[in-house]
This record gives C-alpha cells, sequence and structure tokens, in this order.
C-alpha cells in the first residue's frame, strides 16, 4: 500500500516537534560504524565472485579522430586475456546527474583525451592492465579542436540569466562601486573510492555493484546504454566510498562491465585507476566571473552584476550554475547576471559538490569584500545591510531564512570584533588575518520512495534503494522511523543501495536527506493511522514511545497491538507548490582566521568557524560532519586544488593526488561548526533542508578575505597559491 | 611494466601463515583483496599517495599497493581485518574511531586506524602535532579530518587504559 504525499502547502503542523522518542536530531552514531572500521562494509569492488574477471579501459591519446585499435589481434592473444572490447555502446561522456537515460556513446571517436575506448577484460587484474597497456590506440584524420575556454566559440545560457532595471547606471551614480573579475579552476570531485563496478548476468538479467550516489536514474541510464529494459537491471550499492557528484550519473566502467561480462559469460570487475578518475568522470568547470557591485555611501546595494563564463564539451547540456544564488542573497534594484557556455575538447564538465554555488557564492563574497574595503564598512556589517526583505527578482517570500542570525552568531563564536585593521599584524615572519563570507545554496525537495515494515515483534524495517554516500543515511532514516514509531534507533533496521527496493531521490544536491527522510515520514503516518484505526483512537492522540503505545491513560505493547500481524506501507514524496511558492534556501556564515608567511608567501588557516541554517537538524553529528567536510573542500578550493590542462590537447595534466592536491591534517585547523535551530514548514513535512554542500558554498572566499586582511594582497585567481600571494608582499 | 612471473613465497598474516602463488609483479594490496578476500585495506591511488591501502608490515606502516608481494617473504603482516579479539570485540583504535565519529564514507579509514595504530605502538601519549604528523599522508575527501584527529586523541586514551 502505497501513501502519496504531495507538498503543496507548508507543514505547520510539526509533527516531529510533539513525538516522544527523541531521536530525530540527537548527535547519534552511525549505526554502520562498526562494519566501516572493521573493513566489513562491502563497497563496490569487493565482490570476489566465483570466476570473476577483470577489465582494465584504454584511453583515447588524443581529442579528435576516428579511432583504431592497431594490434588488436596481438593484444586478444597476450597471456590472460580473455576480450579486447570496442563496442559502440561504450560512454564517451559520463552521464550528468539525473539524466535518467544513457549519455553520449561513442568509442569510434575521440572528442577528449582519456576518453574511454576500448576495454581488454582478462583473468586476473593484472594480467589486464598489462595488456591495456600494450594496446595501441591510434587516431586517423584527426583535426585541432578549442580546448581554452577564452577563446572557443560561446553559447549565452539566457535562460539562466537576468537584466532589471540598469545595471550601468547605477554603476555610475554608485558611491562606492566594485568591478572586479574573478577566476577559479576546474576541479575534481575526487572522491577516496574510484568508480568501480561488478557486472554479472544471469541470463538477461543484470545485477550490477557498483558505486553511485542515484540508483533509480543509474539503472534507467545502464539500461539505455545497453539496450535492454530496465527492468532487467539491478544496481546494488549498499556502501559508496565518497561522491561529491562525481557518482550522480552512470560513469564509463559500468557500462564496459556489463558489455564485458556479457560477452565472457563471467562476472567482470572494471575499476577506474586514480588517473582515470581524473580523467573520465565529471570535472567542476573552470569560471570566469566579472563582478559588479553599485552601493551608495552606506554600502546599500543599488546593483549587482555578475557574468559569467564556464565551458564543457559540445552537446553537454550542463553548464555550472554559477548564479543560482546571487539571484537571492543580496537586495539590489538593478541586477544583471548572464552566464556563457564555451565549447572545449576537455573532459566532460558536472556537478561537483554544490555546482553552482560554490565557486558563484565564493567570487561573489569576495567582491563584497572588495566593497567593504572601499566603503569603509565591516563585511559583516555590509552584508546585514543587504539582505533583501523578499527574493529581489521575484519578490517572493523566503520559506525561512536565519541569514541574520548566522552572521551575527558567528561572529560572535568567532570574535570577529577582534579583526584586525588590513595588513597590521604581525608575528614574527607571519601575517595574521580575519576575513568572513556568507553562505548560501538552494533547496529541493525530490521525488522519493521507502517501504517501512513494522514487525508483529514491534521491530521496524527501513527499505529504499537510498545510498549513503558518507552522508549519515543509514542514522537519519532509522531516527526517523524510530521517532515516528516510537521504537529505540536499535529496533529499526535500515536497508539502502539496492534498486529492487522502492525508489529514493538519490544522493546530490543536498535533497536526499529531506527527500527520502519524508518518504519514510510518510510512510510511518500511515503505520500510525493504521495503530490507532486498531486501537479505536485518534492518530494524533496517540504516543508512542519506547514499543509502547500510550493513550486514553492506557498502555499497550506494539505486540499486543499487533497481534501476530505486520504493517507495512510504502511513502511516496512528491514536491508541489511549496516550490514554487516561496523562496527556499540554506544560509550561513563563514569566519577564519589565516596567518601568510612573509618570506614565502604561504598561507596557513588558523582557525575556522561556520553558522549554518538549513531547517531541522536530522543529526546534529552527521550535519555537523557534512558542514566540516563543506569547508574543508573549500580549503582546498582557497589554497590548492587546480584541475591544469594541457594547452595544447586539452588532457589534465596533474591526474593524480600528488599533484591535484587536496586538503590533508596538515592544512585543516581547529574548525567549530553551529547548527542554528530552524524549522522550515515549506521545505518538507520535517521541517528539514539540505545541508550537505552549504558548508562550501562560500567557505574559500572566506579565506581569500582573509589573506587580503592579513597582507593587503587580493588574490584574484584561485588557487591562492604561495607565488600569487607573494607577487603582492 | 612486466606480467606475473610465477614465484611462491609464504608469509604471515593476521596471524596465520599464507603461500601465495604468482607473488612476483603483484602488488601485495591486490594479493590481500583479489586472493584473501581481505578488503580491508582500500585501493584509493595506486601510487602511495593516499595511505588508503596502509597495512603494517612488521608493525610498521607501508602502503600495500606499491609493495611488491615478493618483498613481504617471511614478514609479518598485520590487516585490519587482524585487529579485532577472536570474539570480534574491537581493538581500542577502532573502538575510539567508532566512538569519535572517524569516518564519513568510511574509505579513508583502513589508513587513519592503522596508521594510528603504528603511532601508538612507539608513541603511546602523542601531543596532537605528533598526531597530525603521523597521519599527515593520509588523504580523506570527505573532510573527517577534525574527528579523526578527536579518534586517534581517543586511541591513545584507550590504549592507555589497556595499558594500565
Ligand atoms: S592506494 Fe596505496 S597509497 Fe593510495
Ligand atoms: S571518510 Fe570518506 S574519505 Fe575519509
Amino acid at each position: 500500500m502505497t501513501e502519496q504525499f504531495k507538498m503543496d502547502a507548508p507543514a505547520t503542523d510539526r509533527r516531529l516537534d510533539g513525538m516522544a522518542q527523541g531521536l530525530v536530531g540527537a548527535p547519534l552514531d552511525r549505526p554502520e560504524g562498526p562494519l566501516k572500521v572493521s573493513g566489513t562494509a562491502t563497497y563496490a569492488d569487493e565482490y570476489r565472485l566465483e570466476n570473476l574477471a577483470h577489465g582494465m579501459l584504454v584511453r583515447a591519446p588524443g581529442n579528435s579522430g576516428r579511432v583504431r585499435l592497431a594490434n588488436r589481434d596481438a593484444v586478444a592473444a597476450m597471456p590472460g586475456v580473455l576480450a579486447v572490447i570496442h563496442d559502440p555502446r561504450l560512454l564517451r561522456n559520463p552521464a550528468q546527474g539525473t539524466a535518467n537515460k544513457a549519455p553520449v556513446q561513442d568509442a569510434n571517436e575521440a572528442h577528449y583525451l582519456g576518453q574511454p575506448v576500448a576495454l581488454v577484460v582478462a583473468e586476473s587484474f593484472e594480467h589486464a592492465r598489462h595488456a591495456a597497456h600494450a594496446l595501441k590506440i591510434e587516431l586517423e584524420g584527426g583535426t585541432p579542436r578549442p580546448v581554452d575556454p577564452e577563446t572557443a566559440a560561446i553559447e549565452p545560457q539566457s535562460s539562466k540569466g537576468l537584466d532589471q532595471g540598469d545595471l550601468d547606471r547605477a554603476m555610475t551614480e554608485a558611491v562606492h562601486a566594485v568591478d572586479v573579475t574573478y577566476r577559479t579552476p576546474s576541479h575534481s570531485s575526487a572522491p577516496m573510492e574510484p568508480h568501480a563496478s561488478i557486472a554479472q548476468w544471469d541470463g538477461e538479467n543484470l545485477t550490477l555493484r557498483g558505486s553511485y550516489q542515484m540508483l533509480k536514474y543509474n539503472r534507467n541510464e545502464l539500461a539505455d546504454a545497453l539496450g535492454i529494459h530496465p527492468d532487467r537491471v539491478r544496481i546494488l550499492a549498499p556502501y559508496v566510498g565518497g561522491g561529491f557528484g562525481s557518482k550522480l550519473g552512470l560513469a564509463p566502467e559500468a557500462v564496459a562491465a556489463a558489455i564485458a561480462a556479457k560477452e565472457t559469460g563471467r562476472p567482470v570487475s572494471v575499476a577506474l585507476t586514480r588517473p582515470q578518475v581524473f580523467e573520465t568522470t565529471m570535472r567542476r568547470s573552470e569560471t570566469r566571473q566579472r563582478i559588479r557591485l553599485a552601493a551608495d555611501a552606506e554600502g546599500r546595494l543599488a546593483g549587482i552584476g555578475q557574468a559569467a563564463l564556464v565551458s564543457n564539451l559540445p552537446g553537454e547540456v550542463f553548464a555550472e550554475p554559477v548564479l543560482q544564488a546571487t539571484h537571492f542573497l543580496y537586495a539590489g534594484e538593478n541586477r544583471r547576471l548572464s552566464l556563457d557556455l564555451a565549447r572545449v575538447h576537455r573532459l566532460c564538465a558536472g556537478s561537483v559538490r554544490a555546482p553552482g554555488e560554490a565557486v558563484g557564492i565564493t567570487v561573489l563574497e569576495c567582491a563584497m569584500d572588495e566593497l567593504a574595503e572601499a566603503a569603509g564598512i565591516d563585511p559583516v556589517e555590509l552584508r546585514r545591510r543587504n539582505i533583501p526583505e523578499k527574493d529581489p527578482e521575484s519578490g517572493k517570500e523566503f520559506s525561512s531564512r536565519r541569514f541574520r542570525e548566522a552572521l551575527d552568531s558567528g561572529a560572535e563564536a568567532f570574535g570577529w570584533s577582534d579583526r584586525p585593521a588590513t595588513r597590521s599584524r604581525r608575528e614574527g615572519e607571519w601575517w595574521i588575518g580575519y576575513g568572513m563570507a556568507s553562505a548560501a545554496r538552494v533547496n529541493v525537495l525530490m521525488e522519493s520512495r521507502a517501504r517501512v515494515t513494522l514487525a508483529p515483534d514491534g521491530s521496524a524495517k527501513v527499505e529504499t534503494d537510498m545510498t549513503d554516500i558518507g552522508t549519515g543515511t543509514y542514522a537519519i532514516l532509522g531516527q526517523i522511523a524510530g521517532e515516528m514509531l516510537g521504537l529505540p534507533r536499535d529496533r529499526v533496521e535500515v536497508v539502502l543501495g539496492d534498486t529492487d527496493l522502492p525508489p529514493a531521490s538519490g544522493s546530490g544536491g543536498s535533497w536526499g536527506a529531506a527527500s527520502s527522510g519524508t518518504s519514510v515520514y510518510v510512510a510511518c503516518q500511515a503505520i500510525r493511522a493504521q495503530l490507532a484505526e486498531r486501537l479505536g483512537v485518534a492518530e494524533t492522540e496517540l504516543t508512542l514511545k519506547d514499543g509502547q503505545a500510550v493513550f486514553d491513560n492506557r498502555t499497550e505493547t506494539l505486540a499486543e497491538i499487533l497481534k501476530g500481524d505486520e504493517i507495512a506501507k510504502e511513502g511516496h514524496v512528491l514536491p508541489g507548490d511549496t516550490s514554487k511558492a516561496v523562496r527556499q534556501a540554506t544560509f550561513g556564515a563563514y569566519f577564519v582566521e589565516v596567518a601568510v608567511n612573509g618570506v614565502t608567501g604561504e598561507t596557513r588557516v588558523r582557525r575556522m568557524h561556520g553558522s549554518f541554517a538549513a531547517g531541522r537538524i536530522l543529526n546534529a553529528k552527521t550535519a555537523r560532519s557534512q558542514c566540516l567536510g563543506g569547508m574543508i573542500f573549500g580549503i582546498g578550493m582557497a589554497l590548492t586544488e587546480e584541475l591544469a590542462f594541457d594547452d595544447r590537447d586539452g588532457h589534465v595534466a596533474n591526474h593524480n593526488l600528488a599533484e591535484y592536491h587536496i586538503p590533508v591534517n596538515a592544512d585543516v585547523p581547529q574548525i567549530t561548526v553551529e547548527l542554528l535551530e530552524e524549522r522550515d514548514d515549506w521545505a518538507s513535512p520535517l521541517q528539514a533542508k539540505g545541508i550537505g554542500e552549504l558548508g562550501i558554498c562560500g567557505a574559500a572566499g572566506a579565506i581569500v578575505n582573509a589573506i587580503h586582511n592579513a597582507t593587503g594582497v587580493r588574490v584574484r585567481d584561485f588557487p591562492a597559491t604561495l607565488d600569487k600571494v607573494i607577487a603582492g608582499l | 611494466m612486466t606480467g606475473p612471473v610465477a614465484t611462491t613465497i609464504t608469509t604471515t598474516i593476521n596471524g596465520a601463515e599464507h603461500r601465495i602463488d604468482r607473488a612476483d609483479g603483484r602488488m601485495l594490496l591486490d594479493v590481500l583483496r583479489d586472493d584473501l578476500g581481505l578488503t580491508g585495506a582500500k585501493y584509493g591511488c595506486g601510487m602511495a599517495q593516499c595511505g588508503a591501502c596502509t597495512v603494517l608490515v612488521d608493525g610498521r606502516p607501508a602502503r600495500a599497493c606499491v609493495l611488491r608481494t615478493g618483498r613481504v617473504a617471511g614478514r609479518n603482516i598485520t590487516t585490519l581485518e587482524g585487529l579485532a579479539e577472536p570474539d570480534g570485540r574491537l581493538h581500542p583504535v577502532q573502538q575510539a574511531f567508532l566512538e569519535c565519529e572517524g569516518a564519513q564514507c568510511g574509505y579513508c579509514l583502513n589508513g587513519m586506524v592503522m596508521t594510528t595504530l603504528a603511532l601508538l605502538a612507539d608513541t603511546p601519549a602523542p601531543t596532537e602535532a605528533e598526531i597530525r604528523d603521523a597521519l599527515r599522508h593520509n588523504l580523506c575527501r570527505c573532510g573527517t579530518h577534525t574527528e579523526i584527529i578527536a579518534s586517534a586523541r581517543r586511541a591513545a586514551e584507550l590504549m592507555g587504559d589497556r595499558n594500565a
């Protein structure tokens, strides 16, 4: 029995606040922790199926030309080799998030250097790797192709832009004006678990053990790529070693494994090597952003302009949504926002943690810091003065927005009032500075389903194809069910990551927790209604706690009420009118102290604080971890991370973790996180919004602003590596 | 690069003696994961850059992804699977990472636990700086650094209790 719920009106009943078990919001441990810490949680490439063969992808050595396998027969005859696969169904590009159909497939024509064009399958991983290295790929008839976004053909994305009022005039009339151009480089998600898939056929039915974020979509993408019905595809992904966008859509290894398994009649594992992860999964587009801010004497904005250039492969519709939160973060009547997409032959651009805001708000917040300096106004105060009453473009109300509180409370917690004047505080060789930035991220509710079964013994089971990519899904879905059904956490089992289970929203876009959580909530509501019916009371009169029902001054155990029956309900949530009626977003503020070495230009982040408001917090511990994770991503963005592309052929020059620098323990200081109490009735019946990406949406800006406060040096070209800082010292 | 060569070695893994065929030209990580089903150690980079594959060889942390299996003949290898008591009780270092939520996705966790274990063997009461130094070459992309450092600190406490 399916219970459908459409989010058409604000959920002002706030049912969770009236429940008795006390689980939702509590900082409970992850239930899967013991499996992870003992090495028994099974990630994608950890099923040693009988007769397992191994495949290794082979890449195109250039970005143009017809692909020819020059020594295919010789490689096929090498020891241990089972097949050399060069199949038109191989993926050219990975699928974009929620694509729901196959991405471009083409192994015959090269489009970017790194594109997988063949798969070598062998008895062992070592045989496959050895033979893959031996396979010679030649490209015939290629022509030079654009790889530099600055000189490539441009496609304006006018539907994303806006021209309201007269920005040029506002700039001319402004007392304080800022007109600056920033650049951010391409980034890689670089999850610690490389993409891997094991494909196994049983007749015409395919089981794929993969490392994916959104199984319902991935299943359709895989079926479409292979030309089979989705009913024949099952994907399992109970544990995923991080994703950050790179595992939203189907990646090349899955299709290659499925084709190889069919052809060899054996289960086949295809695991990407780390360089392949860098070369063939999604990158975040680099951006060039011109920001214009026009303010009066008090720093009140009369105009905002953001003109962004991003890039992608020809034919790809994804354009890094840089403008997304600029649309509503600050007031200002005259607004001109535009997005241009350059067509280049670099690897595919797509979602990397917080697509849009991660770079768009970061740069906007650097420009706001420049305005604060020009106007002689404290950066926090400047933000406070520009909080719009309503959405400055649509005129809609905000669903909930504790932005001002985040600014104030964060400043207080950090000790912002002690901020030094620019380039004034020195400790030995080190310049010390403070910086801050706002955080903002759009909020979305997505369709999602889950089944909850209350067993005769009064224990419960939650089942959905939702994933836990480190985000805490196992924890929070169990907490929601336990809260609604009055069960201690250990009486609720959560089963995830299997497309045989009801299809969920998937993990991405920060929508996973609220969407899948709501589906569990809806199912539990239906179970509560049935329990109440059995007892002849109104559902709202029923208090469920510790496996017992309390009503009319009576107490009965769930087992007594169930009398040997089980109650199973499927909850199905759909987004509705509330997504259009109001502006929904999450907000926050970052505060950072840096020390910049006056001799070397090296920046050390000394401490960092974030205050965030994202509706109801479902688990204070996992939510905090997500915020910390986002802020640490921000440290990488600010100081070290940059995918470097070769000028001639566009290949990734730094395709490993020694050259693409993600933050390590030495880079990460003391970080504190404050989660503000908030309820958002418009967002979901849980009053929860997304939190998985909020921590990165501006964080790098706070660091670069702190570098300026410390040294007086403005770095407008991310990352702020020491060469760029020292040039201004 | 050469293909696998037929060489057989014996080595001790988690207290049990193992005979490993085709030892040359293969990395210990692949032997552990593919042949022995010991998947606690992870592949993260294959180039000694991330630490996800860390095992202990004679008590010292080693990166199994670049360790040729032929080199561990006669050595004593400990993997994550070898830490818990036979009755399943977790090792104090594992317990500490559990208590302090020292993992989000959990993929880097093996390296963090094994490296902490090796640190505490040498330095039972490390300072925070020593912990950071010991873990500085172990990468985590989830940004669990703060919790990982806290876990290592807690591990030192729990180990101290055990040895007291
Ligand atoms: S997998 Fe061995 S160090 Fe990365
Ligand atoms: S917890 Fe995911 S990589 Fe460290």
